[in-house]
């Protein structure tokens, strides 16, 4: 018999025909990324594989790597195995990775959202026989808001604290949902002013040719009276900390697909929860798999044991995958 | 109940008491008398007639969404509400309606007299006219148990702030049996209150905890000293010849204690008295799990009232011949207190509950020192000239209880949380060595911060050896030291010990698997103090 397309080790997703990983949480050779967040991305491969639109984040946080840039839509040969990036619309550069051995095709969909944020390149379904899918989100309650309602509701609560002459300081991931706020938000309303995580990322998609919305980057000497109306973009841990203070009276808002629990709302403490989220949900989780025609699923991320057991309830051969990760980027939303 | 929904939305956005009661109170003054009667109903326990089963709500939501029954209740847990759960699966309204609180709830009450077969479409239309926030609310109403961060207390606020009543008076009226089919708006807050309903208690008196012992309070010729007895606390009230038994939740309670009714053979009417209940040996209480098998129980079997006998141990008296003595000093009081009580003979369900000799904070410390042995959790410290306040106060009244017991164990078990914590790991089982085995012996559930939480949830995904069901058998490393209240004895669990409250008291990063205590050393604590 021969190998499957891709196993599963201790070091992560691993192709034995095309001697490489996908997403390996310890050290590696060679590396294929879905996308710059730090639980895909980590530091220490020796050579990395990765969308152009990818690699200038992955090199902005990971430093001095050994990066090659891949098309969308590109087809590699890696050993015996066929190779290629196809868009995953979870963030600027982030893929689903296709992977050909003897005929036979995996896919890896790294996170994934179905819908189009206007920021990422939109999700495209991908033909194959076996899909590895994240189910972050998978279970019935989370069904999103359309993009449009959550922006009235955004810039509704940015003009209110406008007019209480508060501060409106929105917590969000530096990295994909910093940005897509960004464009949701009114300019007309007021200033945004960023967090140094935020600036940062900022600087390397306008680069590569993002357009986003002027933004005033928080430093030091930056007195809040100097820019009335303010909204101040920064990730979630420097909401409550000792530099969010510098901006007086504020309403804070949070920016997470956990949102849609009200326990989770309240725990998180913040005034307003906003939910806004750059992974699948159920409708889009159950959708995507479809749309690959799989008859096999592995599920990771979230509540793989639920999901698991209702795509076999549905005929799907699904399976939980298990892997080591540290800190998704919404789990640490919740969890921060 | 757009309007109760955008309330309900307006006090979940905020953190802040003060906003919560400025929403409510705004609210008092603009939604109509019934309404408004309903909202007291709910913010303080009560609710309509259960018009269907929760067995029932779940199926019907599960078919509505097309998902299987299974996968509702998979979620249910995860979400931690039944009611958000069914809001959050159901399909997307067709319609919408604005129809009021007290028009709902009059619905559900007409549709628990409605044929069985009526009642799934009725259900399954009003799902389909209410958004998201209203659903969850609708269902709220069936399914009760109103956590939205509004204690009776904030609720009183508001209204006093919109009736422009006093906070307390308002309390006072707000106790007792009463439901929205027995009085009206006005007749609960804006009449005159000497139609009172009899059996209302006083609020409770609570104290804090004294957090650097007694030094601070000054003189101790100032203070009185009691135990802090391990029972229940209550309030007993003798009026127009029927007597009342409400527990510190507000809980009626008379039932439950058919031996308090012996105290009208030897007390006048118009007295209420505040003391604990304990199960009593004669002389002394007996331990808390004897008493525990009498909670919960609506009526008693003969067999339990003979070998859990309750008592009432009196610490104060409120009201003497029908006046409310709340404003004498405590002094005074106690020595009413037991002039009335003291020549009871000793078949009467009644103690005073004695105060403690003691001649300055160091002896004082010392006889604390002694509460297990007494069965108490530590002393109480009141201040002689208190008047007998309402609520949680600080400055006359103070609890010293004693410093919980400790263990040293091994996480060994690891469960997600629900609701407010649904996507951390909370819900530990620990371990103690025997041997080489690890004899798992307390769960424990809180006690973390949340980044605490967030950090042994990483460590946990990371670290699962195994799986059964949504339990994860983790590798053991971590070590925290367990606090608990108490120890007994306990055949059920396999280490032979229930803990009384455990709780993880502190995550000992520095102490070494091998070093957390041992099975020996827990039944020491058990033989000591179980
Ligand atoms: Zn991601
Ligand atoms: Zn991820």
């Amino acid at each position: 018999m021969r190998d499957p397309v891709l196993t599963f080790t201790d070091r992560g997703i691993y192709c034995p025909a095309g001697d490489f990983f996908i997403d390996p949480w310890r050290p590696v050779d060679r590396a294929l990324i879905t996308h710059g967040h730090a639980d895909h991305a980590r530091s220490g491969h020796a050579r990395y594989l990765a969308t152009h639109a990818a690699g200038p984040v992955m090199r902005h946080r990971l430093g001095e790597i050994v990066i090659e840039g891949a098309d969308y839509g590109e087809t590699l040969r890696l050993g015996d195995a066929i190779v290629s990036f196809h868009p995953a619309g979870h963030i600027p550069g982030s893929a689903q990775i296709r992977v050909e051995v003897g005929g036979e095709v995996w896919v890896v969909s790294g996170d994934y959202k179905l819908l189009d944020d206007g920021l990422s390149e939109p999700f495209e379904p991908v033909r194959c026989h076996t899909f590895i899918s994240e189910c972050t989100f998978g279970l019935p309650v989370f069904k999103w808001t359309a993009q449009e309602v959550v922006a009235r509701d955004l810039n509704d609560w940015w003009r209110g604290c406008v007019a209480e002459g508060r501060t409106a300081i929105l917590g969000a991931y530096s990295l994909g949902k910093a940005q897509r706020l960004m464009r949701m938000l009114d300019a007309e309303i007021g200033p945004i002013l960023t967090h140094g995580a935020v600036e940062g990322t900022n600087r390397v998609l306008r680069d590569q040719g993002l357009s986003l919305p002027d933004t005033v980057p928080v430093t030091p000497e930056t007195k809040i009276k100097d820019h009335p109306g303010a909204l101040v973009l920064a990730p979630p841990a420097a909401l409550g900390s000792a530099w969010a203070r510098r901006f007086g009276p504020a309403s804070t808002g949070f920016a997470s697909g956990w949102m849609r629990l009200r326990g989770v709302r309240r725990r998180r403490a913040a005034d307003r929860g906003f939910v806004i989220s750059d992974h699948a949900d159920w409708p889009g989780l159950l959708q995507a798999i479809t749309d690959t025609g799989a008859e096999n699923v592995y599920v990771t991320h979230g509540y793989t044991d639920i999901f698991a057991r209702w795509l076999n309830d549905r005929g799907w051969n699904a399976k939980v995958l298990p892997t080591e990760f540290g800190g998704d980027e919404d789990e640490a939303e919740a969890a921060a | 109940m757009k309007d109760f929904a955008q309330l309900i939305t307006t006090i979940d956005q905020t953190t802040k008491t003060s906003l919560k009661t400025k929403a409510l109170a705004e609210y008092f003054t603009r939604a109509p008398d019934d309404d408004k009667l309903w909202t007291i109903a709910l913010f303080s326990g009560r609710r309509p007639k259960r018009a269907v089963n929760t067995t029932q709500l779940r199926e019907w939501a599960a078919e509505r969404a097309g998902l299987p029954l299974w996968l509702l209740e998979e979620s249910y847990p995860i979400v931690g509400d039944l009611a958000e759960t069914i809001a959050l699966i159901l399909p997307k309204a067709e319609g919408s309606s604005d129809r009021s609180l007290t028009h709902w709830i009059n619905f559900l009450r007409a549709l628990s007299q409605a044929p069985q077969e009526d009642r799934k479409p009725q259900i399954l239309a009003a799902w389909d006219e209410l958004d998201d926030t209203e659903r969850f609310l609708f269902n709220k109403l069936i399914t009760g148990g109103w956590r939205i961060g509004v204690s009776q207390k904030l609720m009183t606020r508001a209204l006093a702030e919109a009736t422009g009543q006093d906070e307390a008076s308002l309390a006072h009226r707000l106790m007792g049996g009463w439901t929205p089919d027995d009085v009206s708006y006005h007749n609960l807050i804006e009449a005159e209150d000497k139609a009172a309903d009899l059996s209302r208690p006083y609020p409770f008196y609570l104290a804090y905890q004294l957090a650097d012992g007694p030094d601070p309070l000054g003189d101790p010729g100032d203070w009185q000293a009691e135990w802090k007895w391990d029972g229940i606390r209550g309030q007993l009230i003798l009026r127009m010849g029927e007597h009342h038994v409400w527990s510190r939740g507000e809980e009626l309670m008379t039932d439950r204690f058919p031996e308090l009714a012996r105290a009208r053979d030897f007390l006048p009417d118009g007295t209420v008295l505040d003391g604990e209940i304990v199960a009593w040996d004669g002389t002394q209480p007996l331990p808390f799990n004897t008493l525990q098998k009498r909670i919960g129980r609506k009526t008693v079997p003969k067999k339990l009232l003979t070998e859990a006998p309750v008592i009432l141990l009196a610490y104060d008296l409120l009201e003497a011949d029908g006046k409310d003595l709340r404003d004498t000093p405590l002094r005074d009081r106690r020595a009413a207190l037991k002039k009335l009580i003291d020549p009871l003979p000793a078949d009467a369900p009644l103690r005073v509950s004695e105060a403690i000799d003691f001649a300055d904070w160091e002896a004082l410390a010392q006889t604390r020192a002694t509460a297990r042995d007494r069965r108490a959790e530590g002393l109480m410290l009141k201040r002689l000239d208190s008047p007998y306040l309402a609520g949680r106060k600080k400055g006359d009244w103070w609890k010293w209880k004693l410093d919980p017991l400790t263990i040293d164990a091994v996480m060994i078990y690891a469960q997600q949380g629900h609701g407010r914590r649904a996507n951390l790991f909370t819900d530990f089982t620990f371990a103690v060595w025997d041997g080489d085995a690890l004899v798992p012996f307390t769960k424990a559930y809180s006690g973390l911060t949340d980044a605490e939480f967030g950090k042994i949830t990483a460590w946990v995904r990371k670290n699962t050896q195994q799986r059964f069901g949504p339990v994860r058998q983790v590798t053991p490393h971590h070590v925290f030291e367990i606090a608990f209240e108490g120890i007994q004895e306990s055949p059920r669990h396999k280490s032979g010990v229930a803990l009384r409250f455990p709780r993880m008291s502190r995550w000992r990063h520095d102490k070494p698997l091998a070093e957390a205590n041992t099975l020996d050393d827990l039944k020491a604590i058990l033989s000591a103090y179980g």
